[in-house]
Order: structure tokens, then sequence, then C-alpha cells
């Protein structure tokens, strides 16, 4: 029953997350008040982009055409370690916080490394600003998880999880809303969306995410971009179900599983739907400001470990 | 010396001057207008066929006096001691002398070429009336830098072909980080060879042309190029032909600062504000068409003329004035924006003057510069917009205060369109010196002060035209304000400067 929970979140992750991103763009699309693309057009570039030609650029080697690969893979891999439509999954006991940290960050390395070794300048400048940003990020992560797992007595996100069902209540504390609060930057910078990056833009220049994939082109740029979706959806599934797990059932029986992936997928929609929102009214921080806003992440992180420590929750 | 006066309406007197020296006496010269307060507004060589002359315009922003300064060089070996010491426009000018002219410039002190193309066959100058059909070179021509080194140095190549819709231009970065070290921008990818299209016909022809220098800016170019072409016919306009004409010119600032604006948020990432720009800016440019026909305003102007089809009501205008304010407070509220724009890419004044910079740009670094104020075809009160700080925020701040100036304008005289006149002197108006007539036309249009110069000969066929566009003048300030300046934000400095391409490549 398990591999069936585990089939279903792949599934649901696969199809889901370029539907998040198309809802994304077009809530922003009818907000500035133009005539916008329905969901799915994420789901027809994807399809457009597997069958055309794949160009690779003659300063190119083989970390470039293997890099797609790597962070589709790598992904895919961590979206197998994430409670989103059960908390329990084949290797939910094996598999903790560290290993989804580490597959996302094997991923950016890869495209990174991708970026660099297509010869061009704007690769190299976007894996050099990913880099930066990345490795501010991902203490960041760890901090808030950490907060969150000390109530738990484990780092395994299942059984963070678990705990909260059982003791709904300890969720409400000090240490839960900052850690929180620098969740919501982790999952802002890491998914490349405004105020650290955006993803609208022409301007090589200003580009942190996009400038390692222009040199991209045919199924490998689909990869990317299916890959990025995927991130996005895996981080706010995270992020919803770390604090309202409310509606994840263990893996008994179908008609649960069911309605655990639509409560997720409704969870996943409107946090995708706020995002958006609050992106309308948001614009890009300067480079150099953005190590300041991780900065500030990983203080919020700290301190909610050290609440988790001293201060109680607030409802028993 | 010759000196005269000429009224291009009854209220405005302009005293005229031309002063014919020889070359060695040609520094004096020039020091002596510079020193008088008058910028040097414009330079071109003509060949006459057996002689090249040089003449150099100067406009006094105080008295409105347009003086000309003649040198006469002989054809086979023109040449000249450089001016570079004196000022830096001239260097530029300079420049183009050599690479259209084939005028060797002494003891310059940056003697590339500029205007010049890689392609084009040595020996080519193509403004010499024997210069005939070259045969271009073919191939990877060489394209030196002048290389940066040191320790963790990298260059960043853009261009000339950019994403989005971007007129042509090279960018190469010299970066250590994310910090510039050094910008050279190159430009001169679109030299269309205008100026010569201009010469053997008629003025009309010429009116049409004029329109299209620069997309953006076709009643600032027409009307300067209309302006010049009525002095040396010695033609006068009514006085509502050229209040007309003036608010002709608001709306262009309008429609293109509005976009500016738009553009500048967007930059940053701040999309909504961008979208309500362009909203506003198609909402002008509908007003654009149902005054003059098209939506870039081309065929309002016209020689001793103006053609308008209706007027502006108080009421639309009030109400694109409400919806900019809004837009601007979206933009100037948001702190992210602020902090984007505040500091970034600045120009100081002492710079913005060595390099005697024009337009927006030169009011968001504390200088006056204003030929609406300064060197007028029409005395009306004009509010001149007035910034000290020279980064992407004051300039940003120049445009929303110039658009607010100019709707209110536009708002207290809308009535003035509707109207299509014609001086009666422009009817059979023609040359009437014996060889050649000239006339300077001066506009403020939404980039700064365009300057354009035109000799008739007696066949009433245009001779020689020479355009100088504010975007000749303000291009060498954006290296001199990205010194210190990060990689990522360049494309909003870039922006906040907004030049042409096109009407600084003729």
């Amino acid at each position: 029953m398990t591999i069936i929970s585990l089939c279903a979140q792949i599934v649901f992750i696969l199809t889901g997350s370029p539907l998040v991103v198309g809802l994304m763009s077009w809530i922003k699309n009818r907000i500035e008040g133009r005539r916008s693309a329905d969901v799915l057009q994420p789901w027809r570039e994807t399809r457009k982009l597997f069958s055309k030609q794949v160009l690779y650029p003659q300063t190119a080697g083989g970390f470039f055409r293997f890099a797609p690969l790597a962070l589709f893979a790598s992904t895919l891999s961590a979206s197998a370690m994430i409670p989103l439509v059960s908390i329990e999954l084949p290797f939910s006991s094996t598999f903790d916080l560290f290993w989804v940290v580490g597959f996302f960050l094997l991923g950016s390395v890869f495209l990174a490394l991708g970026a660099l070794d297509s010869g061009t300048v704007f690769g190299g400048m976007g894996a050099s600003r990913e880099m930066m940003i990345v490795a501010l990020l991902e203490p960041s992560i760890l901090m808030s998880v950490y907060a969150l797992s000390i109530r738990a007595h484990s780092s395994n996100i299942f059984a963070i999880v678990r705990a909260t069902i059982l003791h709904p209540g300890q969720i409400a504390s000090p240490a839960s809303a900052l850690s929180f609060a620098a969740l919501v930057i982790v999952v802002i910078a890491e998914s490349g969306r405004l105020p650290v990056d955006n993803p609208n833009t022409h301007l090589e220049l200003t580009m942190i995410h996009e400038a390692m994939t222009l040199e991209y082109s045919g199924y490998p740029l689909a990869l990317i971009k299916w890959a990025s979706a995927i991130r996005l959806v895996l981080l706010l599934g995270l992020i919803s179900n770390l604090f309202l797990p409310e509606g994840l059932f263990d893996s008994t029986n179908l008609v649960l599983l069911g309605v655990s992936v639509l409560i997720t997928g409704a969870k996943v929609t409107l946090l995708a739907s706020i995002l958006a929102l609050a992106e309308v009214h948001m614009a890009k921080l300067r480079l150099f400001r953005v190590p300041e806003l991780l900065g500030g992440s990983f203080v919020l992180g700290l301190l909610s470990v050290t609440a988790s420590l001293y201060l109680p929750p607030i409802l028993k | 010396m010759i000196t005269w006066t000429f009224s291009p309406t009854s209220d405005v007197v302009i005293p005229r001057e031309i002063i014919h020296i020889p070359a060695e006496a040609l520094h004096e010269s020039i020091s002596t207008q510079l020193a008088s307060g008058s910028r040097l507004a414009l330079a071109c060589a003509i060949d006459d066929y057996d002689s090249i002359r040089l003449v150099y315009v100067f406009a006094n922003p105080c008295t409105n006096r347009r003086t000309e300064i003649e040198v006469s060089l002989t054809e086979h070996d023109a040449k000249i001691g450089s001016l570079a010491a004196l000022s830096f426009p001239a260097s530029r000018f300079e420049r183009e002398f050599h690479d259209l002219f084939g005028i060797k410039i002494l003891n310059h002190p940056l003697p590339r070429r500029l205007v010049r193309h890689g392609h084009w066959p040595a020996s080519w100058y193509p403004m010499r009336h024997d210069s005939g059909n070259p045969i271009f070179l073919k191939g990877n021509l060489e394209f030196p830098f002048i290389p940066v080194k040191g320790p963790g140095i990298y260059e960043i190549p853009v261009g000339p072909i950019h994403a989005g819709l971007i007129e042509p231009g090279h960018f190469r970065f010299y970066a250590v980080g994310e910090t510039i070290i050094k910008l050279k921008i190159r430009l001169w990818y679109l030299h269309k060879g205008l100026e010569k299209l201009f010469e053997g016909n008629d003025v009309f022809y010429g009116l049409t042309l004029s329109e299209k220098i620069s997309g953006d800016t076709s009643v600032g170019h027409s009307l300067a190029y209309a302006l010049a072409v009525e002095e040396a016919l010695g033609i006068t306009v009514d006085e509502d032909i050229a209040m007309a004409r003036a608010m002709l010119l608001e709306l262009e600032r309008l429609y293109n600062h509005v976009s500016d604006i738009g553009s500048l948020a967007n930059d940053v990432g701040f999309s909504l504000a961008n979208a309500q720009a362009l909203v506003l800016r198609e909402k002008l440019l509908r007003i654009n068409e149902q005054i003059t026909g098209h939506r870039l305003l081309r065929g309002a102007i016209s020689i001793g003329g103006v053609h308008t089809l209706r007027q502006i009501n108080r009421d639309e205008m009030a109400q694109i004035i409400n919806t900019f304010s809004e837009i601007y407070s979206m933009i100037n509220e948001n702190a992210i924006v602020r902090e984007r724009f505040t500091g970034t890419a600045t120009l100081r004044k002492d710079d913005a003057i060595l390099l005697d910079v024009l337009g927006p740009t030169a009011r968001a670094s504390g200088i006056s510069s204003d030929a609406r104020i300064g060197n007028p075809f029409i005395n009306l009160p004009f509010q001149t917009a007035a910034q000290t700080a020279g980064d992407v925020m004051a300039r940003f701040q120049i445009r929303a205060n110039e658009f607010e100036n100019s709707a209110q304008l536009l708002q207290a005289n809308g009535q003035v369109f509707g109207i299509t006149a014609s001086s009666s002197s422009s009817k059979n108006a023609h040359c009437k010196s014996p060889t050649s007539a000239r006339g300077i036309g001066i506009v403020e249009g939404w980039r700064g002060t365009i300057t354009t110069r035109v000799e008739i000969d007696s066949s009433n066929r245009l001779s020689r035209v020479k355009i100088v566009d504010p975007s000749w003048f303000n291009w060498p300030a954006i290296p001199i304000a990205m010194s210190e300046t990060i990689v990522p934000d360049f494309p909003l400095a870039n922006k906040s400067f907004n030049l042409s391409y096109s009407g600084n490549d003729l």
C-alpha cells in the first residue's frame, strides 16, 4: 500500500507542478489587467520543448549535457522523501531532512556546473550568483526544520509531521512561528521568485536562475523548467504539512489516500496563490541585499531553535 | 562677421551671427564663445566641392543668440587641430569629421574611429561628394578593445543583438565579482546615411525624412527641421501655429515619459506598475491618433504650419493626470523600488557639465538645461523640473515631474489644437540668397535639446542637413555613471537614461 502511496505522490507532483506554475502566472497576469493563458500553458510548453530539436553550444562539454538529467533525477528523488500525500511512504524511516536538503543541493550544484560548462559568460555569472544564494540558504533550511525536530525528538520529517498530528496544540509555539517565517523566505529564494529573482525578465544581466538556463533548448530545457516547478511544489507542500498536517493520513486505504491528495492539492494551491498575490506588489531586491534577506532567514531559524528549547508551546 | 535677427513668431527675436575665421584662429574663437556661456550645440562639415567648410554652432541660453563659426579648409588636405582640451563634445564631433569626411584631426587625445564601421573600406568617406559606392569588406573583422587586466577581472560582452525590442549596441563590461570596473559601449550599428539622403531633395521631402530620425521623437525632430527651414527661407508663423507646435511637443513628452516610468518599474521586477503605465500610454497614443491622424504624431508639423484635427478637452486630460498620479505613487511608495533607484548609477554634476549632457539627464544632475526656456521659439511660462542627486531616482522623479507639468500645460491649452493652418509667408518662400540660405532649429524634445541646421541652395534644394540628437551628447555619460555600480543594476541604469541609438547614429 505504501508503494501505491508513493506512486500517487510522484504522479501528483509530476502532473501538478506545471499547473501550479501556470496558476501563479495566471493570477499575476489577471491582476496586472492582462488576458492570460490558462493554467495548462506550462504543460503545453513542456510538450512543445520535448518535440523540438536539441542544440548544444560548441563550447559546451559533458557536464552541460548531463546537468538537466541530474537535476531532474535529484529533484524527483527528493520528492519521494517528503510527506505530501501520506505520512507513510516506503522509505519514510530511512530518509530524514538532511537527505532532502542534500538532494536539492545536488540538483543546484549540477545545474551550476552545467551552466559553467556552457562556456558562455552568462552561464558563469548565473552559476556564481546561484551558489552565493544556495550557500546562504541551506543553513537556514536546516536551522528552521531543526527547530521543529527538537519537539518531535527526530530529524525525520515524517516523524515531525506525525508528532504534530498527535499533538496539534504544540504547533502554536513561538518556535514554530519563527521557523515558519524563516521557511517562507527559503521557499521564495529556493524557487527563484520575487523579491530574490525575477523569473519573467528578459534582462540577462539581472538574472540568477534563468541565466544558467539560457543556452539550453529542447527537452533538457523542459526538464530544467519542470524540475524547478517540482521544487516549488515540494517546498510549498513541505511547509504546509509541517505546520498544518491536518488531512494527511497513513497509507491504509485508497479512499483516505484520495482525500489526502485532494487536501494537499488544495493547500499547495492556496499557498501558491498567496505567493503570487504577494509577488504582484513586490519588486526585485538589489542583488547585494539578497544576502541580508537570507541572513535574516538564518537568524529567524536560529532564534526558532533557541525558542524551541526555552519557550513552551502556547497550547498544550 | 555678419549679424542679423530672425523672428520665428511675432514675440520672439533670435539674434544671429556668422563669424568667418581662418583655421588658426579657431581655438581662440571657440574658447571665447564657451566663455560667454554659450554651448556647442552642433558642429558639421560641408563639402563645397573645391573646399571643406566646418561650421560650429553655439547657442546662448541667456540671450537665445545663435552663432555660427565658419572655417574653410582645402579639399585635398583638410586638417585641423583638435579642440578636445576646450570641449569634450567638440572632440566627438571631430572624430565624426574624420570618419565621414576624412578630415585629419591633429593632436586628438582619442583618435580612434567613432561612426566608422569595421566593414567600411579604408579611405572611404561617405559624406564626401565623390565617395561613390564602396565595396564593403566581408568576414569577421577585427573588433579590438583595450584589455582590462588584473586578478579576478572578467569580461561580459552583451549585444549587439539583445533580448526584447531593443536597438543594437554592444556593451562590454569588465567586472570584479559584480562591481563594474569599466564599461565600454560600442554603438554605430545603425548608420543609415541619413544626412546624405536629405541632400538634393526639396524641403518637403526632408520633413518626412526628419520624422523618422528616431521613431519616438517625430515631433521633436520634424519641428527642429521645420524651424531651421523656416529660418533659411524667412518664414514667420502666427502665434497659434507656434502654440500648437509647442503643445505637440508636450504631447510627445507625455507618452514617452510614461512608458519610461513603466519600464523603470519593470526593470526592478515591478510589472504591475508597468502594466498600468502601458495602459496609460495606449490611451495617450489613441489621443495622438485622434489629434494628428498618427499614433506617433507623424504628419502634424509642416513647413510654416501645423496640422491637427481636434482639441483636447480638460476632462480627458484631468483623467490622465489622475491615472498618472496613481501609477506614480504606486512606484514611488514601494520600499524595494525606492531602494533600487536611490544611489544607483550616479552622474555627478561636475561630470555632467564636462560632458555637456542634455535633457532630463542634465536636469537630474542639477543642471538647468531646457531649450524651451533658454532657446525658445515661443515664449511660454514653462516649468523646469530640477533634481540634484543624479541617480536613477532623480531621473525617475524628473520624468514624473515633467509628465505632470506637460499634462497641466495641455489641460490649460488643449483648445489650440483642431487647427490646420499654414503661415501666409510660406506660400512662395524660396531661397533669396544667390548661393545658399541657412537656418538653425532648436527644440527641447523629450530626451533633450535637438539641434538641426540646414542649408538650402538657390534652386530650393537641401544642400546640407545636420542633425544632433541629445543622445549624441548623453551616451558618453552612461559609462561614467556606471563606475562603482554592480552588473545586475546596469539594465535599470541604462533605462533611466533611455537614449536613442537611431538618433545618435544617423
